[in-house]
């Protein structure tokens, strides 16, 4: 049997996050998973509090009173000075990255909806609509499922301060017909295209408009073609996120994942995790299925951040009841049998919404009635109950402070 | 039951119904080797779960993009939600080819122990021919092997061979070496390598009679042969496996083959021996480090000064546990590694080889290449036979198996310089 001293289970942002600082902190880590994580459908910027659920524009100002107001919720856990520090940490991780806790951004997304979030990569920062600059929405004709008219009139109807109109561009990638937003991206990286690029568009600007791309500006090198296309073209420059693959997921995904590398953590991946072992409260292997062999893991500590429903972290039962998938840890806030779980309406509050593992101030898991399960487990992202990501626009900065917390607590800070 | 249910070995059933848990999501698209370059295949996902389900059991496939998949599998590894996307595709390529037919050529790279046989006793006149430009482009008119992709050079004297004289010391730890075809044929020398660092770790090495796994076949859509091949193969290395001896292999992919690919591809899941040798065999790294994790390897390496790329393969990948070679290199003083920035080096078996796939298979490998040859590496290390010769053919520089090092390292070369190999041709 090996042994780590921490295993981490997922390969998301908030096991990403944990298993880099604690690999940097000089543990020795063991990350397994089933496949990749959200980052690569996570448009990456970094939500802490948008709604509250009135539209938030101070999140720092606000979180004292909003965790007042919903005990449970994973940010009381890490308090908010614990998501300020988090904060910080990634933006010594991941170069470009601005913004804080003071004042949110608000960012159009692929339908022109303002959306408001706290840190964003620098290649999407122009696109704050508290600025009231005209902005010209560029699209590809040939990219799927981003249309400049459609963003643009989304733009005008609901933030009318700003001006905006479609620039549609024939340019496609070579040989390519149906392309995705990863494709673009891989032609961005080309500096031939980005040279027919600026050719096509220089003429069809106007003066102080603010250009406005798909989330496609390279993926190796972002920073380097926003900068250069905003030399070039004379405009400030900036990304709007587009629907998966989200390219500047997959950004941050190699940034947390090359630093991973270089701090000596390990990464096995096309595994499940399918139980643990115990001696009284304290976990002590992990077991990792792999083709028709289970292998037994020993470690200190294991960071649960397999994520939600919809990664498989938990999963719903046809009988109603719910379960964490690696550990079996317990599934708090899932309506009782027959009771309804899902509200008539998609976009309502529904019942089983903050299921989810319960944990106290430290991330252990609980019981139903409030006792801690194990020791040595921590619990980040999306697995956790007490809040509804989606709706708060709190996702990533959940998943990125209770990450950063689950380490924390390892290394007794 | 749910797929976190069911055994991580899935029978037909469950294995085609795993497409509905795709969500879309796209992440086995953004890690696809092959849609990344070229445009002829339109991604796993759209290949894989969209289009199966317009596919029946009963007919043949109609969509001839799926030739272009290379089979190396990464988008079942990256796949969050467990669809067995590269399982689903290679049977769908076979089903296929029931339709187009399999090629002469096809045929021919599919079965390496048969061209082993023939041309080991005339292995000087077969490399001549092999390096034969003017019958190289021969070949690549009539057969569609391309004029420039790497083929091995036959040693002339198996691995068997020489195993048959070889005597194991007795000890309490056994292992079943599985050599495959291409250790036997092309890298003897290799396999000589394996049993020695095995046996300076104590542990006594048995080469069991045994045969090609089928994955050449299973890859070219030759599902039936491959299942005779894999049945063979596994009903000779059970008894091994029974009597609890593990089974250790240097072709990572044929390894792979054996744990994993035979029982889903080819619906081999309920074979009693199959199931009791996919428990039992390891990748040879991943043994050595599971001796290492118990105290038990010897970690008394002299310095070897060698700055290398590291490439884990697609199909080490697929194992599932990690990169043991990495954890291994980092015991030898004087290795310098860094890790290769490529998911696949293109080869992908037999893949590379082929005429209207040779230009693909060199873009997909063309970072890797590039990094090995910016680097002024003095040799890349891999897991893989197809991947070393493909990639050593590319780049010009050596390429070796992680056990070479080792071996090296522990001063079992008999205090001469290893021979530097010819560049494959």
């Amino acid at each position: 049997m090996s042994h780590h001293d921490v295993i981490v289970i997922g390969v998301g942002l908030a096991g990403l996050v944990a298993a880099v600082r604690l690999a940097e902190a000089g543990a020795r880590v063991l990350v397994v998973a089933k496949g990749i994580g959200a980052t690569h459908l996570s448009p990456c910027t970094i939500d802490v509090l948008g709604y509250a659920p009135e539209r938030v524009d101070h999140p720092l100002e606000r979180l004292p009173s909003f965790l007042q107001e919903r005990p449970g919720h994973p940010y009381g856990a890490v308090g908010a000075e614990g998501i300020v520090d988090a904060v910080d940490w990634l933006k010594a991780h991941a170069p470009g990255y601005s913004g804080s806790l003071e004042r949110n951004f608000l960012l159009p997304t692929a339908l022109g909806v303002p959306r408001p979030t706290a840190v964003v990569p620098a290649t999407m920062a122009h696109g704050d609509l508290r600025a009231a600059d005209a902005v010209a929405v560029v699209g590809f004709s040939a990219l799927k499922d981003f249309h400049p008219a459609l963003l643009a009139d989304g733009l005008r109807r609901l933030t009318p301060a700003v001006e905006a109109r479609p620039i549609e561009l024939d340019l496609v990638p070579a040989g390519r017909a149906d392309v995705s937003s990863l494709g673009y991206a891989r032609a961005f990286d080309d500096p031939d295209f980005r040279a027919r690029v600026v050719t096509h568009l220089g003429l069809r600007l106007r003066a102080r408009e603010r250009v406005a791309f798909p989330a496609v500006l390279g993926v190796t090198a972002a920073d380097a073609v926003w900068t250069e296309l905003e030399g070039r073209l004379g405009h400030a420059v900036f990304e709007i996120p587009t629907l998966p693959p989200s390219v500047p997921g997959i950004r941050l995904h190699r940034v947390l994942s090359d630093a991973l590398r270089r701090a000596g953590g390990t990464v096995r991946l096309n595994v499940v995790a399918t139980g643990a072992e115990h001696a009284g409260s304290r976990v002590t292997a992990l077991r990792v299925r792999s083709g028709l062999r289970v292998q037994r893991h020993g470690a200190d500590w294991i960071v649960v951040a397999s994520g939600g429903f919809a990664s498989g972290g938990l999963e719903l039962r046809p009988d109603g009841s719910a379960r964490e998938t690696a550990l079996g840890l317990p599934v708090t806030g899932v309506p009782s049998h027959g009771a309804p779980r899902f509200a008539p309406e998609y976009f309502a509050r529904h019942p089983v919404d903050q299921a989810g593992v319960a944990v106290d101030g430290g991330l252990r898991p609980l019981d139903g009635a409030g006792g801690r399960v194990y020791e040595n487990v921590l619990v980040a992202g999306a697995t956790l109950a007490g809040c509804e990501p989606w709706r708060e626009k709190s996702g990533d900065g959940i998943s990125l402070a209770t990450g950063y917390a689950a380490a924390g607590e390892v290394l007794g800070r | 039951m749910s797929l976190y249910d069911a055994e991580d070995v899935l029978g037909p059933l469950l294995m085609r119904g795993s497409l509905d848990h795709c969500v879309k999501c796209t992440i086995c698209e953004t890690y696809c080797p092959v849609a990344a370059v070229t445009p002829l295949f339109p991604g796993p996902k759209y290949a894989g779960p969209q289009a199966e389900r317009f596919r029946s059991a009963d007919e043949p496939s109609p969509d001839d993009s799926l030739d272009y998949c290379s089979g190396c599998g990464i988008c079942t590894q990256v796949c969050p939600q467990g669809v067995h996307i590269a399982e689903i595709n290679t049977q769908a390529r076979a089903r296929l080819k029931e339709r187009t037919g399999v090629s002469l050529r096809d045929r021919v790279l599919a079965r390496p122990a048969l061209a082993g046989r023939l041309a080991t006793p005339v292995a000087p006149v077969a490399n001549a021919l092999l390096a034969n430009r003017p019958l190289r482009l021969g070949i690549e008119k009539v057969a569609g092997v391309h004029r420039d992709a790497a083929l091995p050079r036959f040693a002339g004297e198996t691995f068997r061979r020489w195993a048959r004289t070889h005597h194991s010391p007795p000890a309490a730890r056994r292992v079943a070496y599985f050599h495959g075809c291409g250790a036997n044929y092309f890298e003897p020398e290799l396999a000589r390598m394996a049993v020695a660092v095995l046996e300076h770790n104590g542990v006594q090495v048995d080469v069991p009679k045994q045969g090609c796994c089928g994955l050449p076949l299973q890859s070219n859509g030759l599902l039936d042969d491959a299942r005779t091949s894999v049945r063979r193969l596994a009903k000779r290395l059970a008894p091994f496996a029974r009597e609890g001896i593990d089974i250790v292999g240097t072709s990572t992919s044929c390894t792979l083959m054996l744990k994993r690919e035979a029982l889903e591809i080819l619906e081999l899941h309920d074979d009693k021996d199959l199931r009791i040798v996919s428990e039992r065999t390891y990748d040879i790294c991943e043994y050595l480090l599971g001796l290492h994790e118990r105290g038990e390897l010897d970690t008394e390496f002299a310095p070897v000064g060698e700055q290398v790329i590291y490439h884990a393969p697609c199909q080490q990948q697929g194992h599932g546990i990690g990169k043991p070679a990495l954890a291994l290199l980092a015991l030898i003083p004087g290795v310098e590694v860094d890790e290769s920035v490529a998911a696949c080096c293109g080869a992908a078996g037999t893949y590379g080889l082929k005429r209207e796939k040779y230009a693909i298979a060199m873009d997909v490998g063309a970072p890797l290449f590039d990094q090995i040859t910016a680097h002024g590496s003095t040799a890349s290390i891999c897991d893989s036979e197809t991947c070393r010769w493909h990639i050593q053919k590319a780049t010009r520089v050596e390429s070796l198996h992680p056990i070479e090092l080792l071996h090296r390292g522990y001063g079992l070369a008999d205090d001469q310089p290893p021979p530097r190999r010819t560049h494959a041709r």
